[in-house]
This record gives structure tokens, C-alpha cells and sequence, in this order.
């Protein structure tokens, strides 16, 4: 017994009764660069301690992205197919090699600083895997880790995609997960240069749920997974619903 | 002055491939400047210098991948530029072997992004020896970046070494237990998945909150309410027919507990970090049970209500909550709570403290029992009142003074009610 008092909402505040807090940013579709340099003012107001960690979400156009150990030869298509089919190809810091962004697919990008946190960037791949796992529970979809392949699988298809970049312990790029993302369009590429399928909720579920619905589920754990207090950036009304 | 070392970069990594050198032999290198970049499975980490200087050796070109701690760059005074050792080959810089006292390999390599002390070309140089050892373990020899011996050479004592390190490697560690590992029908049967609502999820947030920021204690003292019973069956009708509702037991305790957070301002408090916040007013939350949820609309200044004022606000909150009708600020300011459990017919419990605040008062229900007076069985109307405190803030005879108060204002009650 007791309250449903919400905390207060107060995005900036580092911690709240010694809990780290995660302000959650909802940005909406937002260009790959974009996305980049958004994330990167976030990463520079985490290092500066002027607020908690943070936890973006965003859409990205059709994009496919090369991260540091990427192998020009996994992209499959050629430049000008792409440019016809109006996809944009950019380099990118992370780790892991090629993969694809585009419409339907949850792009998420956690901005924590891991002397926070363990300072184990292998313990935060596994942690990040497990939000997802957990969070794809949710809505019935089994998923689990394939030995050697970061990211989220369901029945050897990968369902969402790892990648990060770490400057002073402090993280940037993050998680792809696909709700509804054409999946064709993976075809183009070789998924991080390993030859396994792609799938999305909606191949499995048969149709997808809302966004909105899978990013609360995937805030609710990856704040329970990392131990941090969300606070959505946008103040909520702290009543009844 | 001094190395530069392959950061370790969390428990199960041992080693790291070095994807960019992002200064020069020669360049000055402030502390805390990114120096290098460096690239483990799915994660691209730049290293920042730990010095101020000039990098004068580099050790590992870019695609190398090295064990942590050993050392891949020397920053010095500039003086030296280019006229480093390679470290023994890239001997792991611990307590137990200094690289500079080691031995120097007989081929010494100058330090430069052409040639590596080992690995030429991706080819490593290794005995029979190793390469079995390699394969009994499944290793990949370049896991091992460059062996201690001749020109990079793998020797057994390397490989026995990796395979100790590996060992020591601890699994990486389970996700915290909190997140949920499904493995549908096998463990639950048939079952149906339900979000949880936003109500649901703020108040599973707070609970495990409170829990984790607070060491709950309760305490519990038995109330004889029986004066109060008598004193409110004899106005009963009266009181409805003046005001137009029924008479409970809830503003008599919201007095009396008013009363006790007046003589024990420690219990009408928050901690705040190292501070102890102390409250001016006295305004109490009271837990409403909804069909979704729960809330805490909060009672104001309760210290300076009268009984019907009391009675009157505990209606008006209890019946907006359910319409959902509340204000944003009327849940906001409580500087405690009380759970009123005993109209739901529980005798006893042991409530959560509604954070920020440092206790909560937990009301059982007001039931007829024997119990023994001067050594004679009497029949009384009896409550066990709980407290649960935050015990940072309140020791437990504080709490108990703080019951014992609240029990003296309900059996000597001698306001009127009317």
C-alpha cells in the first residue's frame, strides 16, 4: 500500500534519491546525420554532468550505414541502385560493420556514461540485448542471443541490430530494432557481414504493434536493466490518467 | 611521461584491435586528447592519452589487435622521438615484469605504421608447440597480438598466459534480474501479455524505489478506540443529517496523527542528500484504492481542520481521484501519508513510505475484542496502527513515541464532535 506519486519530472537532474536518471528524448523521424549530431550534443551535456544519461529514439530514412569495421564488399548493391531507390549510404563511428535504417524501425540511441555503469562495454552489449529480449517478451515474441552475433535473434534471424561508439565511457550510437521495416531492403546489404536473415515483430506477429507501444515497453526495461530513473523530456501530468 | 596501454575495456574483453591512430609520431598530445581508437566486437572506443606530450613511439599499427595492458605507445618530453624500443615484443606491462627491464629482443624494431614488431602481413609467427596448444584451446593465434619472442614470435609461455587470462575472463555477467527472460508456454502455460498502463508503471517505478532508497522498519501499537466508537455512534445520525455525510473513522486519526507529527517533527520530514528537510505544514497523504491503480491525493494543513473539514476533504479527494477529476498539485506537497488498509478489513500491514517522505501510517480496521483491563476481560473496540518509517531518519523509539502520542489523542479523545 501506499502511492502512485509520480517523482517529479524534472529532465536535467543528474540522479533522484541516489538513482541515476535517463531522460528519455522521443525525436521523431530525423536524417542519419541529424540523428548524429543530436546524439553527440546529448553525449557532450552527459560528459559535462549537466544532466543524468539519455535515451533517444528516433526513425531514420532509408539509410544504409557503414560502421568502423565495415567491409565496403557487404554492400551488395550497387551506389547508383541505391541512389534510384533513393537510399543514402554514410559512414559512421560505431562498431560492426554494415546495416540498414529505414522506415518502421526503432533506432535507439542510449547516451550513458559507462563510469556509471560497470565501465564494461561487454556487459553493456549483453544489457542491451536483454532489454530487448525482455522487451519483445512483452508483446509474445521469444528472442534470445546467437554466440558470437551481438544483437537480438528469433529463430537465427536477426531481429535487431548493435552497434556503439565510446568516447570517455561515454556511449553514442545504440540498438535498431525492427517493427516494421521493409525487409526487402535488407537485401541490399550483408547485416553487420553475417549471411543470416532479417526479420521484423511484424513478420512474426503477422502485424505490428504500435511504435509508441514498443518504445514505452523497451524505456521500461532498458531503466530496469541499467538501474536509472526515466524522465520523459516532455513533463507529464503527474495525476489519474 | 611514460606508455600508453591497451585500456581494458570492461571483464570480458581481453583484448582489442586498434582501428585508428589519431595523432602522429611527434604530434603533441594533450591529456584526456583522443589518441587512438580501438575496435572490440560490436563496440569502437576512442582512448584518450593519459598524459600530456609528445608521442614518441607507437608500437601496433592500425588493424592490430592487442591484448589489454600491453603497451602501444610511449608519450615523452619529445625528445626521443622514433627512438623507443618495442617492448620486448609487447610484453604485458604488470607489477610482476617491467617491458624496459626485460630483456630486448635481438631484432629491435623502430617503432613506425610500415612494420609491426609481429604479425607481418597478417602472418604469425609461432612454434608447432604453440600452434598445437592453440588448437587444443581453440584459440585464434591473432587473438594474441604479438608474442614475446624473436621478431613478435608466439612463444608456449604467451599462449599459456592468454589461455590463464581467458580463464580469468569471468563470463559477462547476467542482465540485472529485473528484466524479464520469456520463454512463453514452456514456463507459463497459456497466458495473455498486458502493457501496463502508465498509472501501473509510475507506481511499480515508485515502489521499487522506495524500497531500494529506504530501509523500511514498522512498528505497530494496539489502539482502544472504543471512546471514539462510542463518541461517533452517539452523533452518527446527527452528524449525516447536519452535514450530508456519514462520519468515518479516518478524521479522528488524521487528527491524532497531526497531533504526533506536531510533537515529533522528525516523522514530518524528507532527507534530502545530507539534509534533513523538516516541514512547516502538515500535509498528509491519503492512499485511495482505485480500479487502476492507486493515488495519494494529499489533505493540507490537516493540523488546522476540524473534524468535519477533515471528513468533508477526505470525500471530496477519495470521490475526484475515482472520477479521475484530480489537479496535478493535489497529489503533490504530502509530507506523509496514511493507508487506511482497515476499511478493506485488514487488521495489520506494513505500508510503503511514499517517497520523498519518512513515514507512513498504516490504519487497520477498528474491530470488537476481548482484551484484559485491570486483570478483568473487557470487550473494546480495538486498532493496530502501524509505522513505517525510514530508518535513516527515525530510530524506533521515535517511532514508538510517535504511535504512543497518537494513541494517547485516540483514547483521550475529548473533543466534541459536533
Amino acid at each position: 500500500m501506499s502511492s502512485a506519486r509520480i517523482f517529479q519530472k524534472e529532465p536535467g537532474r543528474a540522479a533522484v534519491d541516489g538513482m541515476r536518471t535517463c531522460t528519455v528524448r522521443r525525436l521523431g523521424a530525423v536524417e542519419f546525420r541529424e540523428g548524429c549530431r543530436l546524439q553527440l550534443e546529448s553525449a557532450a551535456a552527459v560528459k559535462r554532468g549537466d544532466t543524468g544519461d539519455q535515451l533517444l529514439f528516433t526513425e531514420h530514412p532509408a539509410t544504409i550505414t557503414l560502421g568502423r569495421n565495415a567491409d565496403g564488399s557487404n554492400i551488395l548493391a550497387p551506389r547508383e541502385r541505391l541512389e534510384r531507390r533513393g537510399i543514402a549510404v554514410e559512414e559512421s563511428n560505431r562498431g560492426g560493420d554494415v546495416t540498414f535504417h529505414g522506415p518502421g524501425q526503432i533506432v535507439g540511441y542510449p547516451i550513458l556514461d559507462l563510469k556509471f555503469w560497470r565501465r564494461d562495454v561487454g556487459g553493456y552489449l549483453r544489457n542491451l540485448e536483454s532489454v530487448m529480449i525482455g522487451a519483445l517478451g512483452e508483446f509474445g515474441i521469444a528472442t534470445g542471443r546467437l554466440d558470437g552475433c551481438t544483437g537480438v535473434w528469433v529463430d537465427g534471424a536477426k531481429i535487431a541490430a548493435i552497434g556503439v561508439h565510446l568516447s570517455h565511457w561515454v556511449t553514442t550510437h545504440g540498438f535498431a530494432l525492427n517493427v516494421s521495416t521493409k525487409l526487402d531492403d535488407f537485401e541490399l546489404i550483408v547485416p553487420c557481414g553475417i549471411p543470416k536473415p532479417v526479420t521484423s515483430m511484424q513478420r512474426v506477429l503477422g502485424s505490428a504493434p504500435p511504435q509508441e507501444r514498443v518504445v514505452d515497453a523497451l524505456v521500461r526495461h532498458f531503466c530496469l536493466a541499467f538501474e536509472r530513473i526515466p524522465v520523459e523530456e516532455k513533463a507529464a501530468c503527474a495525476t489519474a490518467e | 611521461m611514460g606508455e600508453v596501454l591497451m585500456p581494458q575495456m570492461g571483464e570480458s574483453i581481453v583484448e582489442g584491435t586498434i582501428t585508428k591512430w589519431l595523432k602522429e609520431l611527434g604530434d603533441k598530445v594533450e591529456r584526456d586528447e583522443a589518441l587512438f581508437e580501438i575496435s572490440t566486437d560490436k563496440v569502437d572506443s576512442e582512448v584518450p592519452a593519459p598524459e600530456s606530450g609528445v608521442l614518441e613511439a607507437v608500437f601496433f599499427p592500425e588493424g592490430d589487435t592487442v591484448a589489454i595492458n600491453m603497451i602501444v605507445a610511449f608519450i615523452g618530453d619529445g625528445s626521443r622521438v622514433g627512438e623507443h624500443q618495442s617492448p620486448a615484443g609487447g610484453a604485458q606491462a604488470s607489477a610482476e615484469t617491467d617491458p624496459r627491464s626485460a630483456p630486448p629482443a635481438s631484432a629491435v624494431v623502430a617503432p613506425s605504421k610500415e612494420k609491426a614488431p609481429s604479425n607481418e602481413k597478417g602472418r604469425i609467427r609461432s612454434s608447432p608447440l604453440v600452434r598445437r596448444i592453440a588448437k587444443e584451446h581453440e584459440i585464434d593465434l591473432a587473438h594474441l597480438g604479438s608474442g614475446s619472442g624473436k621478431n613478435g614470435r608466439i612463444t608456449k609461455q604467451d599462449i599459456l598466459a592468454y589461455i590463464e587470462r581467458r580463464k580469468h575472463a569471468p563470463e559477462v555477467p547476467a542482465a540485472a534480474a529485473a528484466v524479464f527472460h520469456p520463454t512463453p508456454e514452456a514456463r507459463f502455460g497459456k497466458y495473455a501479455v498486458e502493457p501496463l498502463s502508465a498509472m501501473r508503471r509510475s507506481i511499480a517505478e515508485h515502489m521499487v524505489r522506495s524500497m531500494r532508497v529506504s530501509p523500511h522498519v514498522s512498528t505497530v501499537h494496539q489502539v482502544d478506540c472504543t471512546a471514539v466508537a462510542k463518541q461517533r455512534e452517539a452523533v452518527k445520525d446527527k452528524f449525516l443529517a447536519q452535514n450530508g455525510t456519514k462520519l468515518t473513522f479516518l478524521p479522528f486519526f488524521l487528527r491524532a496523527a497531526a497531533s504526533a507529527l506536531k510533537a515529533y517533527p522528525t516523522v514530518n520530514a524528507s532527507l534530502d542528500g545530507e539534509d534533513l528537510i523538516l516541514h512547516r505544514e502538515i500535509n498528509i497523504g491519503i492512499a485511495v484504492a482505485l480500479d487502476w491503480g492507486l493515488i495519494v491525493p494529499v489533505i493540507r494543513n490537516v493540523d488546522e481542520k476540524s473534524l468535519l473539514g477533515l471528513q468533508r476533504a477526505v470525500n471530496d479527494l477519495a470521490e475526484r481521484s475515482r472520477k479521475k477529476q484530480l489537479k496535478p498539485d493535489e497529489t503533490a506537497q504530502g509530507t506523509f501519508s496514511i493507508s487506511n488498509y482497515g476499511s478493506y478489513n485488514s487488521l495489520l500491514a506494513t505500508p510503503a513510505i511514499n517517497q520523498p517522505q519518512a513515514a507512513i501510517l498504516g490504519l487497520g480496521a477498528v474491530t470488537k475484542m476481548p482484551i484484559v483491563i485491570d486483570d478483568a476481560i473487557a470487550i473494546r473496540s480495538i486498532a493496530y496502527l502501524t509505522l513505517t518509517f525510514d530508518h535513516r531518519v527515525i530510530d524506533g523509539a521515535t517511532a514508538d513515541l510517535f504511535l504512543e502520542h497518537a494513541r494517547g489523542a485516540i483514547e483521550g479523545w475529548n473533543e466534541s464532535i459536533l
